[in-house]
C-alpha cells in the first residue's frame, strides 16, 4: 500500500491504495466519483478520460502513484454547485449525448480542446476527440456542441 | 399565459440528459449492494467437444467461492428464447468457444483472476464448422461427424434453424411465371454478396447485479436482476425458466444502460440468468460485469450472410423475375435466427416491383458463439446484395443506376412482394430526385469521371433505395399484445409506466412528447418510471423500430383516455392551462386515490398476415429512404474513405428533430463502420481480435459529414404520425458506398467488410490469377508463378 496525496477538483486528497492500481478504480472505488467511465481497460475508447495536470489522460493506463502531486479534474469537477458548465449545457441542448457512457470523457476532451484551441477548427475538433470513442451520434452532434461552447467561450476570439 | 407545449416536432431537452452530462447518471458498474461480491465465468477454450475433466488448481482456497455449474440450476437449463436449445450453462457438450460452462463468486473481483486461471478443463475434441458454406457442406455430404446442430428435436433439420420460402404470390403460379420470365428475359443478371459479422461495441459492457431472496424454509422464493438491457420482460421469461419461479417472482430493473444497438436484447437473458444463479447459490447480491476482451469474445454479433441474386430483366431495364436466396451463419444455437432471417427475407426485394418473386432463406448453424440481434436484424444483410445487384443489373444492360430504380419503384397503391398494398403514400422517386440533388450527384458523376483520369484518388457518388418495416413482422404485435399505463403521481403530474427502455436512442424523451401532445401539457410535467417489472407493465421489448410508433401510439392512446376522465370529472377546458390540468388532477386523486389508465395494442383491423404462406400485411408502416455516399479510393495506399454522406428518408412525422438527427447519423456511422472498417477475425469460431485495439469502429477523424435530411409524410399508425427510425439508417450506408467505390474505380466489390488489404488483393489480381499479396511473398517461387501466368 502506498499513500498518494493530489488535488481532485480543487480538493486535496489522500488515499492508501496499492501502487499500481489504475487510477481509473481509485477515483471509481475508494473515491466514489463514479462519474469517470471504464470502457476498454486499455486506453482505446477515452471512456475513463480524466485531466491530469490540465491534459487529458485515460486514467485507465495511469496508475495510482503517477497521480502524486498532480492536479486531477474529473467530471464532476466540471459543473459548480449543480450549475452546468457551458460545454455541458451545449452537449444536453445539442444532442451531443446520447447513452451517456462515453459523455464525461467527450466533455473533458472538449475541455482540454477548447484550452488549447478556443476557436478550433473542424479538423481540430475531429483530431481533439480522435481519442474519445462513441457509438451512439456518428459524432456529428458533438461536433455541434463543441461548435457552439467554443462560441460562448469568452476566451474565444481573442 | 399558458406555456410553451414542447409536443411532437419540437427538440425539448433529453429528459434524463442532465444526469448524463454531470456524469451523475448512474450505470450498473457504477452501483454496488451491501455484501456485495463479484461473479466471474469459466468458459470453453474449445469450439466443440465434450467436457471429460475439470480440474480445480490447489493453490486456490476454493471454500471461499461460490463455483455454480449447470447441476445447481433449480429449473431448466436453458436460455428462453424461441426454442430452448440454448443452454444456460454447458453441462457435458461445448458447441462453441467462450460457451459458459462455471461461475464463480468471490468478495474480491482480483480473487476471481486469479481463480479463473487455476482451472483446467480436458476435453475430447470434435471437428466443428465455422461458416455457412462448411456447414452446408456437411449436410450435403451428410458428413455426421459435423452434424452440428440435430434438427430433428427442434422440428427443423439438420444443421439448420430456420428456412423461409417466399413468393410474390400463389407458389404454382409464380414458378411458372418464373419460368417465363427468365425465358423472355433479355438479360439474366446473377450475383452473390456477403457480409460480415459485426460487434455492436456498445461502450458500457454488458453487466447486472443479481439478488435472490429465500423464505423461511430456505426455499427460493424470488430473484431480482437489475442491468444495462432492452428488454427487461425477455430477462424475466428467461429467469422463470430457470429457477422455475412464477413470472410475479421474477423482478428485473433496467438501470440506465451504455449503448446497446441490439447488443442488450437476448444476451441479458444469459448473463442476467449466471448472476442469479450465483446469488442463489452464494447468499450474496452478485455483480456480474463483463470486460471488454469477454464482451466482444462471448456476447452476439451480427449475423454474417450470403445473398444470391438471379433477376430477369428486359432490355428496357424492366425488372421481370428474381430468385433470391439469402443464408446467413446463426452460430451454435438457434437463439433469435429465426427472427432475424424473416427480417431478411421479406426486406430481400427492396422497394421495388418483381412481377415474379421468389426468396428462399435459411440460417445455419455454426460453432462460433450465437449471432444475434442487432440495429437493423437481417435486413443491411439482404438489402446489401439487392442494392448492389442493382448496381450490376444497371451495367449489364447499360442504363444508368438512377434508371434502373425510377423503372421499378414501388408507389401508392401498389403491392409489396408480400402482398401488402401500400395504402399511405409512397414517393420513392420524389426522394430519389431530392436526396441526387442535395448531393450534387449528377455533377459529380461527370465531374469526377473527368478528374479521376489524372488523379491517384479516383472518386465517385453511389447510392442505395431501401425501405425498413416498422414494428414486429406480420402477426408479431398482435402477439406481443402491448400494454401501456399511465398514473398521476401524488402531486398530479401523470407517469408513463412501460417497459420500453432509453439506451440513448430517446425513448424517455419522445414518449413523453407524445403524452404532453395528447394531454396538452408542458413536456416538463410528463415523466417517465424506471423500468422495473415490479411495476411497469409489459409494452413489449424495445426493439424493431417499435417504441416511437407502436407504444408511442398507445402512450397517446393512455393520454387521451386521462385526458377525457379528468375532463369529465372536473370539467377541464379544451384549451387547458397547466395549472387546471395539475388541480383537476390532485381533486381527482382526493376522490379516487388513485388513476391509473391502461391501453392495450389493437391491431389495425383490415391487417392480416399469413405465417405459412409468409403473405400478406408483414409490417404496420414502413419507412423508406435513399442514401448517397462519396467516396475517395487513394490507390496508392488502398484505402477507401467516405468523403461526404447524405442520408434522405421519409419516416413519418419527426417527433424529435435533434434526437432523429442523432438517430440517422449514428446508424450512418455504423454502417460506414460496417462496409470499410469493422472486422472479426475468427480463429476456430473465436474471436481472435476481441479487443478496441484491433477491432476498429470509426473514431471522429474518419467520418465525413453526414447531412441528414426528412421528408415528412404522416402515418395514421404512429403518435401525430410518427414512424419508426431506430433501425432503417444502419441498411443503406454500407451498398451506397460499395456502389460508389464501383463508381470511383470501376471494380466492383461484393463483399464487407472492404478493408484496404482487400481492394490490395483485387487490384493486383486483375488479369493475374497469382497476383495480389502473393507478390510480395519472399517464399514465392516468381519464376513459376511467371510461367504459369503466361501458361
Amino acid at each position: 500500500m502506498s499513500k498518494v496525496q493530489f488535488l481532485l477538483n480543487g480538493q486535496q486528497q489522500s488515499v492508501e491504495v496499492p501502487p499500481m492500481k489504475r487510477l481509473l478504480d481509485v477515483l471509481r472505488e475508494d473515491l466514489r466519483l463514479t462519474g469517470t467511465k471504464e470502457g476498454c481497460g486499455e486506453g482505446e475508447c477515452g471512456a475513463c478520460a480524466v485531466l491530469m495536470n490540465g491534459e487529458l489522460v485515460n486514467s485507465c493506463l495511469i496508475p495510482a502513484l503517477q497521480a502524486e502531486g498532480t492536479r486531477l479534474c474529473t467530471i464532476e469537477g466540471v459543473s459548480t454547485d449543480g450549475h452546468l458548465h457551458p460545454i455541458q449545457q451545449c452537449f444536453l441542448e445539442r444532442g451531443g449525448a446520447q447513452c451517456g457512457i462515453c459523455t464525461p470523457g467527450m466533455i473533458l476532451a472538449t475541455h482540454q480542446l477548447l484550452d488549447k484551441y478556443p476557436n478550433p477548427t473542424m479538423e481540430q475538433i475531429q483530431e481533439g476527440l480522435g481519442g474519445n470513442l462513441c457509438r451512439c451520434t456518428g459524432y456529428m452532434r458533438i461536433f455541434e456542441s463543441v461548435q457552439e461552447a467554443a462560441a460562448l467561450n469568452p476566451l474565444a476570439g481573442k | 399565459m399558458e406555456e410553451l407545449i414542447d409536443g411532437i416536432g419540437a427538440s425539448p431537452l433529453r429528459k434524463e440528459g442532465r444526469a448524463k452530462v454531470l456524469g451523475a447518471a448512474r450505470y450498473i458498474d457504477d452501483l454496488s449492494l451491501p455484501d456485495m461480491w463479484h461473479g466471474a465465468t469459466v468458459r470453453s477454450t474449445i469450439a466443440r467437444g465434450r467436457i471429460r475433466n475439470l480440474h480445480f488448481g490447489n493453490e486456490i482456497d476454493w471454500s471461499e467461492y461460490t463455483v455454480v455449474s449447470a447441476r445447481d440450476i433449480p429449473g431448466l437449463n436453458t436460455v428462453a428464447h424461441l426454442t430452448n436449445d440454448h443452454p444456460c450453462l454447458a453441462s457435458e457438450y461445448i458447441n462453441h468457444p467462450d460457451e459458459p460452462i462455471l461461475l464463480l463468486a468471490h468478495p474480491s473481483k482480483t480473487a476471481l483472476h486469479h481463480a479463473l486461471k487455476a482451472i483446467t478443463i480436458e476435453y475430447d475434441e470434435y471437428p466443428g464448422v465455422f461458416t455457412i458454406e462448411e456447414s452446408e457442406q456437411a449436410v450435403a455430404a451428410q458428413d455426421a461427424e459435423r452434424i452440428i446442430w440435430d434438427g430433428s428435436q427442434w422440428n427443423a433439420t439438420a444443421n439448420c434453424f430456420k428456412t423461409y420460402t417466399m413468393y410474390s404470390g400463389e407458389g404454382e403460379e409464380v414458378e411458372a411465371g418464373l419460368s417465363r420470365a427468365f425465358e423472355e428475359a433479355d438479360y439474366i443478371v446473377e450475383g452473390e454478396y456477403s457480409t460480415g459479422a459485426q460487434e455492436q461495441l456498445y461502450i458500457e459492457n454488458n453487466g447486472v447485479i443479481a439478488e435472490c431472496f429465500r423464505d423461511e424454509n430456505g426455499d427460493v422464493e424470488s430473484v431480482c436482476v437489475q442491468g444495462s438491457m432492452q428488454c427487461p420482460y425477455y430477462l424475466v421469461h428467461a429467469l422463470e425458466l430457470v429457477f422455475n419461479l412464477p413470472e410475479e417472482k421474477c423482478r428485473v430493473i433496467q438501470v440506465e444502460t451504455g449503448g446497446a444497438f441490439g447488443g442488450k436484447e437476448d444476451f441479458p437473458s444469459v448473463i442476467g440468468s449466471h448472476a442469479a444463479l450465483l446469488a442463489m447459490k452464494s447468499g450474496h447480491p452478485v455483480k456480474l460485469v463483463y470486460d471488454r476482451a469477454e464482451d466482444m469474445a462471448a456476447t452476439t454479433k451480427r449475423h454474417p450472410s450470403r445473398t444470391r441474386l438471379r433477376t430477369a430483366v428486359s432490355r428496357e431495364g424492366k425488372l421481370l423475375g428474381a430468385e433470391i436466396s439469402v443464408a446467413i451463419d446463426g452460430g451454435a444455437y438457434s437463439t433469435l435466427s429465426p427472427v432475424v432471417l424473416s427480417r431478411a427475407t421479406i426486406h430481400a426485394p427492396g422497394p421495388y416491383h418483381w412481377p415474379f418473386l421468389r426468396v428462399k432463406s435459411k440460417a445455419m448453424a455454426t460453432n462460433v458463439p450465437p449471432h444475434g440481434a442487432f440495429r437493423g436484424f437481417g435486413a443491411p444483410q439482404s438489402l446489401f446484395g439487392l442494392e448492389r445487384h442493382m448496381d450490376k443489373i444497371a451495367k449489364t444492360i447499360g442504363i444508368s443506376p438512377e434508371e434502373l430504380r425510377r423503372k421499378n419503384f414501388l408507389a401508392t397503391g401498389d403491392y409489396t412482394a408480400t402482398g401488402q398494398p401500400l395504402v399511405e403514400e409512397v414517393d420513392m422517386q420524389k426522394l430519389l430526385t431530392r436526396a441526387l440533388r442535395e448531393a450534387s450527384y449528377h455533377e459529380k458523376i461527370a465531374r469526377y469521371a473527368e478528374e479521376n483520369k489524372t488523379s491517384p484518388i479516383k472518386r465517385g457518388v453511389g447510392f442505395a433505395a431501401f425501405m425498413h418495416g416498422t414494428g414486429f413482422t406480420g402477426s408479431g404485435e398482435r402477439r406481443l399484445n402491448s400494454q401501456v399505463h399511465l398514473e398521476l403521481l401524488p402531486d398530479g403530474r401523470p407517469q408513463i409506466l412501460v417497459s420500453s427502455t432509453e439506451f440513448g436512442q430517446g425513448t424517455n424523451t419522445i414518449l413523453c412528447q407524445a403524452a404532453a401532445s395528447a394531454l396538452h401539457l408542458p413536456y416538463d410535467l410528463v415523466t417517465i418510471a424506471q423500468p422495473d417489472t415490479s411495476r411497469v407493465p409489459n409494452s413489449g421489448p424495445t426493439v424493431a423500430s417499435r417504441t416511437a410508433m407502436i407504444v408511442g401510439k398507445l402512450v397517446q392512446r393512455a393520454s387521451e383516455q386521462m385526458l377525457h376522465t379528468l375532463s369529465s370529472f372536473a370539467a377541464l377546458p379544451e384549451n387547458h392551462t397547466s395549472q387546471q390540468f395539475l388541480e383537476a388532477a390532485r381533486r381527482y386523486l382526493a376522490e379516487h386515490g388513485t388513476l391509473r389508465e391502461s391501453v392495450r395494442y389493437e391491431p389495425p383491423t383490415k391487417i392480416y398476415w399469413d405465417d405459412e404462406l409468409y403473405r400478406g400485411d408483414a409490417y404496420p408502416g414502413y419507412a423508406w429512404a435513399v442514401y448517397v455516399a462519396e467516396v475517395a479510393v487513394d490507390t496508392r495506399t488502398y484505402s477507401a474513405t467516405v468523403t461526404r454522406f447524405d442520408a434522405l428518408q421519409e419516416v413519418g412525422r419527426v417527433m424529435h428533430p435533434v434526437l432523429a438527427k442523432g438517430q440517422i447519423e449514428g446508424g450512418v456511422a455504423q454502417g460506414i463502420g460496417y462496409a470499410l472498417y469493422e472486422k472479426c477475425v475468427w480463429k476456430n469460431g473465436h474471436m481472435a481480435n476481441n479487443q478496441m485495439t484491433n477491432y476498429i469502429m470509426p473514431t471522429s477523424a474518419d467520418l465525413p459529414p453526414i447531412h441528414v435530411h426528412f421528408e415528412e409524410v404522416p402515418s395514421i399508425h404512429g403518435p401525430n404520425g410518427a414512424k419508426g427510425i431506430g433501425e432503417l439508417p444502419m441498411d443503406g450506408p454500407a451498398p451506397a458506398i460499395l456502389n460508389a467505390i464501383e463508381n470511383a474505380t470501376g471494380i466492383s466489390f461484393n463483399a464487407i467488410p472492404l478493408l484496404p488489404e482487400d481492394i490490395f488483393e483485387r487490384v493486383h489480381s486483375l488479369g493475374h490469377p497469382h497476383g495480389g499479396s502473393r507478390e510480395l511473398d519472399p517464399n514465392t517461387d516468381r519464376d513459376t508463378r511467371v510461367e504459369e501466368t503466361i501458361a
